[in-house]
């Protein structure tokens, strides 16, 4: 990599600005990447990096600036035209066809080719090569998420890419994915093969990185090697201030459960959908419970069937504080304290075309008292929906705007607040930090610690092991439906409970494999 | 022996209008448009193809004619929800209101009049074989396209890019968006397609199967085209055949009441055709799960792109 100054960058862009109605999205933005080098974009949410990673494959075209490809400057008109030079994509949303095959999937990504057997010949080929093992004929909704990562990453690799982008490849991975996935890349990387990688997860850009460009409110405030520098040093690049101190997960409380689950199963209404199997679980004041397993694996079941949006036919197969409301729905459930925070925070959180102040009064409206002789109690509504927006440093033009308007963090802010002044006595959070920069990130877990501090029941639902290891007193691994048994958190480690995420249980682990992984 | 040939003859000419719009609608909702409007463009169609046959007295131009009709009119359709990205159910309903009525209008001086109808197939020999004859080689011309259609239709679906393209487009929109394909100039194909078909079976109707032009003679056929495809879980072949059981249950119909003269109120015999069209459909594709699953996942979605 000595030689890198001298030789001529392969991509290179200059004063990329941006500007949406409202917003700066990119302002002259500075960016080269060299062959062969594993490039880490490392940004807030809004920070500008979808943006200016749009620009590079052409969905954007940005309103100021050049693009160099090996010191041409070129435009892309279009992600065909990226694809042409030899650019591409990995998303983190995969622009997968679900009821296709895989091999489908890869034609309709190579223009010019038909899912024939010859197609599904180098697919095979190249997942040998690479690592990535795959099975042309599957069907899309068969597969896991890391299979499915495989199958984008599979489709880029056919087209011989000088320049790989990839857009968050880690947040839906368990730990040992994420290691195949690393192999993958650094051999990518040594055949001479750029990647950019965007992410906001600090300690793996110091792994994986030899480069990092930091942007911060569509600027570049920093170049760097991340491999010299600290996680809190690029956050602190990254956020332009100090990170507050994490909360500090404690004892487990001994107070007894608000929440007693049993014998919990129930076959999933969705074809592709998780049966739930025999869940049990003991949830008790005070504590932060965490659920962590990788996505697809119960968690959108396990949260309906706490809800009530799913209900069993066994009433004592829930227990809120020794009554049983296993046949009870969610609004059954919320007025007895049990308020919910769902994952899809468009459509299921909020009504996207709805403004703050209806979707406050939408689960406030009990435990806040919105309502008088069934009239909307207007003034008390938006005071409500006021002070969520002040408490949780929700950015937003007024609590008139819809809830479509806001950005995927600021809307989160406002859901999770929505739900945590109400003060419930047990509250469940799907994903409260998906997609949500870090220092909101860091806001709504000192949030959901804070409300456990005063005597609520906390249960996080998340992918993301870090914030479990972090804020949860326990924790507990779902993995095909059947949920483990959940453990304190100071005495387990993160390769434990990677191997619970990749199903090996408890139970049937073998000891030596326990011990491998330590 | 001659009224079952006769039987099995008649239900082939009754099933070709719906095999033929059946088979448009299918590729319209396979690139995820839900056109409701099948039986204003088989109108359209028909009146078109009777008027201009008529006007010039050739069944060739006449032909294409319909089809010309049904695509103008889907196009409508097509600019109204994929351009202003219109209600598709609504857009439908409102294209098959105004398809009886500006088919009315069209064919307001031809009611009545009478067309010889298109030529059949003649080959000399082939043609007078005993029972294979005039069951396979004695139809108009339209017979022969609708099951060619079905072929060309299930071929291109599964065998080439471009088929398989646009069942992506119906599938995901967004992804096939993301990945670069033009969604909506695909669904403006496939509407038009769809048109074309529609048109054609009304000009089926119009020169062929009774060979005249009266208001509404379409009498249904659209819808019953547009559930042919549900039942049939968007699949060429299952079109085709839930298109001959319909058609043969309704020469039962009309035969079976004079040749069996049983005591039978004649309403449940006109029933028949549409219970055992669904029955046979609902068995064939029993598992709803898989029927749910291979529905085109946009299926009626209104696509915005963004970038």
């Amino acid at each position: 990599m000595t030689a890198a100054a001298t030789r001529t960058p392969l991509l290179q862009l200059s004063g990329i600005t941006k500007r949406y109605p409202g917003c700066l999205a990119n302002d002259s933005v500075d960016l080269t990447v060299m062959p062969g080098e594993i490039h880490a974009l490392l940004g807030e949410n809004g920070a500008g990096k979808s943006t200016l990673v749009k620009t590079i494959y052409g969905v954007v075209q940005a309103d100021a600036g050049e693009i160099r490809w090996r010191g041409e400057p070129i435009t892309i008109a279009s992600p065909n035209a990226a694809r042409r030079l030899g650019i591409g994509m990995v998303f983190q949303h995969f622009s997968l066809f679900e009821g296709l095959t895989v091999l489908d999937n890869v034609a309709l990504g190579l223009p010019g080719r038909s899912a024939n057997r010859a197609l599904a010949k180098e697919i095979l080929e190249i997942s040998r090569n690479y690592g990535l093992p795959l099975d042309p004929q599957r069907e899309v909704h068969t597969l896991s998420v890391g299979e499915r990562q495989r199958i984008e990453i599979v489709r880029c690799l056919l087209q011989d890419p000088q320049l790989l982008i990839m857009d968050e490849p880690t947040s839906v991975l368990t730990p040992q994915e994420v290691g195949e996935l690393f192999r993958t890349l650094r051999t990518l990387s040594a055949e001479g093969r750029a990647i950019l990688y965007i992410s906001h997860k600090l300690q793996e850009i110091r792994d994986l990185c030899e480069t990092a460009t930091i942007l911060r409110m569509g600027r570049v405030v920093a170049n760097c090697d991340p491999r010299r520098e600290t996680t809190s040093s690029l956050a602190q690049m990254m956020l332009g201030g100090e990170l507050a101190p994490p909360g500090v997960a404690g004892d487990p409380s001994t107070a007894p459960p608000v929440l007693t689950i049993r014998g919990l199963s129930l076959a999933s209404a969705d074809r592709f959908g998780i049966d739930l199997e025999d869940i049990a679980l003991d949830i008790r004041p005070g504590e932060v419970l965490g659920v962590a397993g990788v996505a697809g694996n119960g968690q959108i079941e396990l949260l309906r069937a706490l809800s009530g949006e799913t209900v069993s036919d066994r009433p004592d197969a829930i227990l809120f504080q020794g009554e049983p409301i296993g046949h009870l729905g969610p609004r059954a459930r919320r007025a007895r304290g049990l308020a919910v925070v769902p994952e899809e925070r468009l459509g299921h959180a909020a009504v996207p075309a709805m403004s703050l102040v209806e979707n406050a009064l939408l689960t406030g409206y009990g435990p806040k008292r919105l309502l008088s002789a069934g009239m909307i109690r207007t003034g008390e509504t938006r005071r409500y929906a006021e002070s969520i927006v002040a408490d949780f440093d929700v950015r937003t033009a007024g609590v008139g705007a819809a809830a479509s308007s806001l950005s995927g963090g600021n809307l989160q802010k406002f859901v999770v607040g929505r739900e945590i002044l109400q003060e419930p006595k047990v509250l469940i959070a799907s994903q409260p930090t998906w997609g949500v920069d870090a220092g909101a990130a860091g806001a709504i877990r000192r949030a959901l610690r804070a409300l456990a501090g005063r005597g609520t029941a906390v249960v996080v639902i998340s992918q993301d092991l870090d914030e479990l290891m972090e804020i949860s007193d326990r924790i507990a691994v779902i993995n095909v439906g059947r949920l483990s048994e959940p453990r304190p958190t100071r005495s387990v480690t993160v390769e434990e409970i990677g191997l619970l995420m990749g199903g090996v249980h408890g139970a049937d682990a073998a000891p030596e494999l326990v011990e491998a992984a330590q | 022996m001659d009224v079952v040939v006769q039987i099995i003859v008649t239900t082939i000419l009754a099933s070709t209008p719906l095999i033929l719009a059946a088979t448009g609608e299918l590729v319209v909702e396979r690139s995820g448009v839900l056109n409701l409007g099948v039986e204003g463009m088989m109108l359209i169609g028909a009146v078109c193809a009777f008027v201009v046959t008529m006007e010039t007295g050739s069944g060739t131009l006449g032909v294409f004619a319909g089809m010309i009709g049904g695509v103008v009119i889907s196009l409508v359709f097509a600019v109204l929800t994929l351009v202003t990205l219109a209600n598709q159910v609504a857009t439908g309903l409102a294209l098959t209101i105004f398809g009886i009525g500006c088919s009315a209008l069209i064919g307001v001086n031809h009611v009545g009049r009478a067309y010889s109808g298109l030529p059949k197939l003649d080959i000399p020999g082939i043609s007078d074989i005993p029972v294979l004859g005039p069951i396979l080689f004695r139809h108009d011309p339209l017979v022969y396209v609708g099951v060619a259609m079905v072929a060309a239709v299930w071929w291109f679906l599964y065998r080439t890019k471009a088929g398989l393209v646009l069942r992506a487009v119906g599938e995901s929109h967004d992804a096939a968006h993301a990945i670069g394909y033009p969604v909506v100039a695909i669904r403006f194909a496939a509407v038009a397609f769809g048109g074309a078909m529609s048109g054609l079976a009304g000009a089926h109707l119009s020169l062929a199967y009774t060979p005249m032009w009266q208001e509404q003679m379409s009498a249904g056929r659209g819808w019953i085209a547009l559930a042919l495809v549900v039942f049939a879980t968007w699949r060429p072949w299952r079109v085709l055949l839930g298109a001959y059981v319909f058609g043969a249950m309704r020469m039962l119909e009309l035969h079976g009441q004079s040749a069996l003269s049983l005591n039978i109120p004649s309403q449940l015999f006109t029933m028949l055709p549409y219970v055992a069209t669904i029955v046979v459909l609902v068995i064939i594709s029993r598992d709803a799960m898989r029927v749910r699953a291979s529905a085109p996942a946009c299926l009626g979605q209104p696509f915005h792109p963004r970038g």
